[in-house]
């Protein structure tokens, strides 16, 4: 059953990374809002930003990061829901394969494209004047969190994608994600925010993310914060996963 | 693959099934015979879709009896899902992938040896193959539903279930579709049917069932359905051509195999 499951999920993985690289651009309109959103704060509102040493293409490059990943997964939730839309999906249920296969197809073609997309904002990125001096371990931490993160939140997008009644309504669910990063460290550090803003600020996972990316890509030492933000990726991944399993088995079976 | 089971194709017994207060299935029985080419009618919302999709074990039944190949489909999902092919109510074809891209898909996922030369197989068969490599989203209706049956013959499942397999398609594509269901029954594999098109039923079916308000209320071969009338009477009508016959004497043009070409050229204008 198992060589199964892995036999069906790499044929299944390899159907929907096909409409990615031909329908390329989905990673361009993915890549698009957090490069102007990078672009934006870099070079309009950047100036009057107290955010300590360093440029603040370093210091945002993080939020940017997340906010890549956010806009990657709303994708994840329209093929999902694309599948359900056409039928295609109860076929692959009705065909003798492993089941969830179907599902892990989707998340790992989401995980390779919001790789893709991050490779890309990134690229933008050093073009702008990013410099770090990590070395390559602090490097693939930063990628093992992000992939953590993209793991997470596309098992949170295997939800909308699979019960949504619209297209827009499969895609929707990412907006509050895309704003998470405004009340966080992400853009302004938290200090200046008053009272129960920065409480909320402080305490949401964005920040702890950002913040032991921002440490890794900066060669500070890891902080308390990169041990929350693992403890919210993981904790977030189990909880996502959970529901997601739930949503498909009350949908079938 | 798995055939030699022994019994019925298809039996359903005192199957219920409901949606919150609807309640749409109120205890449908009914019996197919293996080789069997088998209608099941009713309007809109009878409850058609409901049978057949947990024949084919993506819905779970309230209560009663179901059982496909000789399995349970409660109990021994992954051997009724071997058993069957499905053809769901909207051509089912991934749209961005190729004809034959899409046929070997469903070849690898049903673990077969060869996929590409099975593929090639069922191209030719459903006069796909000037088509094989264009995305499916430029295909025409008739297409589409032939590339759909074609991608459910894959494997050779002993049962194959058809829902409405002719709905929006033009007369021409009907008639495709009526041929390949045919030759289906031909090679002894079972057809459930679902149609809301009567002339359908009475040019396929070995047996019509009408489900009407939850429960089979006839069940029986055309001759046994019309005996329940009054017997016919004669009457003398001037025999004139129906809009039908008159269409596909225009669209045919003469050449009577000229219709898959037509179908190519209609398919890049979408």
């Amino acid at each position: 059953m198992t060589t199964r499951f892995v036999g069906d999920t790499v044929v299944l993985t390899g159907r929907s990374l096909r409409h990615i690289t031909r329908s390329p651009d989905t990673i361009i309109t993915t890549t698009l809002m957090p490069i102007a959103f990078m672009l934006l704060f870099v070079y309009v509102f950047g100036g009057a930003i107290q955010h300590g040493s360093g440029t603040y293409v370093d210091y945002l490059l993080p939020g940017i990061l997340l906010i890549t990943i956010a806009s990657g997964i709303s994708y994840t939730a329209f093929r999902l829901f694309l599948d359900m839309q056409g039928g295609i999906f109860e076929r692959f249920q009705s065909l003798p394969i492993a089941r969830p296969a179907v599902l892990w197809a989707h998340v790992l073609t989401s995980l390779v494209a919001n790789l893709v997309s991050l490779a890309v904002v990134v690229l933008v990125a050093l073009l702008i004047g990013f410099r770090s001096p990590a070395g390559v371990l602090a490097w693939l931490a930063v990628a093992a969190i992000l992939v953590l993160c993209t793991l997470a939140l596309t098992w949170l997008a295997v939800i909308p994608g699979l019960t949504a009644k619209s297209a827009d309504g499969a895609s929707a669910f990412a907006y509050p994600l895309i704003f998470l990063p405004f009340v966080s460290s992400a853009f302004v550090p938290t200090a200046t925010m008053p009272g129960p803003v920065r409480a909320f600020a402080e305490n949401q996972p964005v920040t702890s993310i950002v913040n032991a990316i921002r440490d890794l890509l900066t060669r500070q030492p890891v902080g308390s914060d990169t041990w929350i933000a693992l403890a919210w990726c993981v904790g977030l991944l189990v909880v996502a996963y959970a529901l997601a399993m739930r949503t498909y088995r009350r949908k079938f079976s | 693959m798995t055939t030699g089971v022994q019994g019925p194709a298809v039996r359903v017994q005192s199957l219920e099934k409901s949606y919150r207060e609807l309640h749409v299935l109120r205890g449908v029985d009914f019996d197919i015979a293996r080789g069997a080419i088998f209608a099941l009618l009713g309007s809109n919302g009878a409850g058609k879709t409901t049978i057949v999709n947990i024949l084919s074990t993506l819905l779970r039944a309230d209560a009663g009896m179901v059982s496909v190949n000789g399995f349970d489909v409660a109990t021994q999902a992954a051997e009724v899902r071997a058993s069957i092919s499905l053809a769901g109510q909207f051509a089912a074809v991934d749209e961005i992938l190729s004809g034959r891209e899409n046929l070997v898909l469903v070849a690898r996922l049903r673990h077969l040896k060869d996929p590409g030369k099975i593929a090639d197989g069922l191209l030719e068969r459903f006069a796909l193959a000037a088509a094989a490599r264009r995305r499916v989203s430029t295909y025409s209706g008739g297409m589409r539903r032939r590339l759909d049956i074609a991608m459910s013959l894959i494997g050779n499942p002993p049962v194959i279930l058809l829902d409405e397999p002719t709905s929006g398609l033009d007369p021409e594509g009907r008639l495709e579709v009526w041929q390949a269901v045919r030759e289906l029954a031909g090679q002894g594999r079972t057809v459930l049917l679902t149609t809301q098109a009567l002339d359908e039923a009475e040019q396929l079916a070995d047996r019509i069932a009408i489900l009407h308000e939850g429960r089979i209320t006839v069940n029986g071969t055309l001759a046994e359905l019309r005996a329940l009338l009054p017997p016919a009477k004669v009457e003398y009508v001037e025999k004139q051509p129906s809009l039908e016959d008159v269409f596909l004497a225009i669209v045919r043009g003469g050449s009577p195999g000229g219709s898959d070409g037509a179908d190519t050229a209609a398919g890049t204008g979408r």
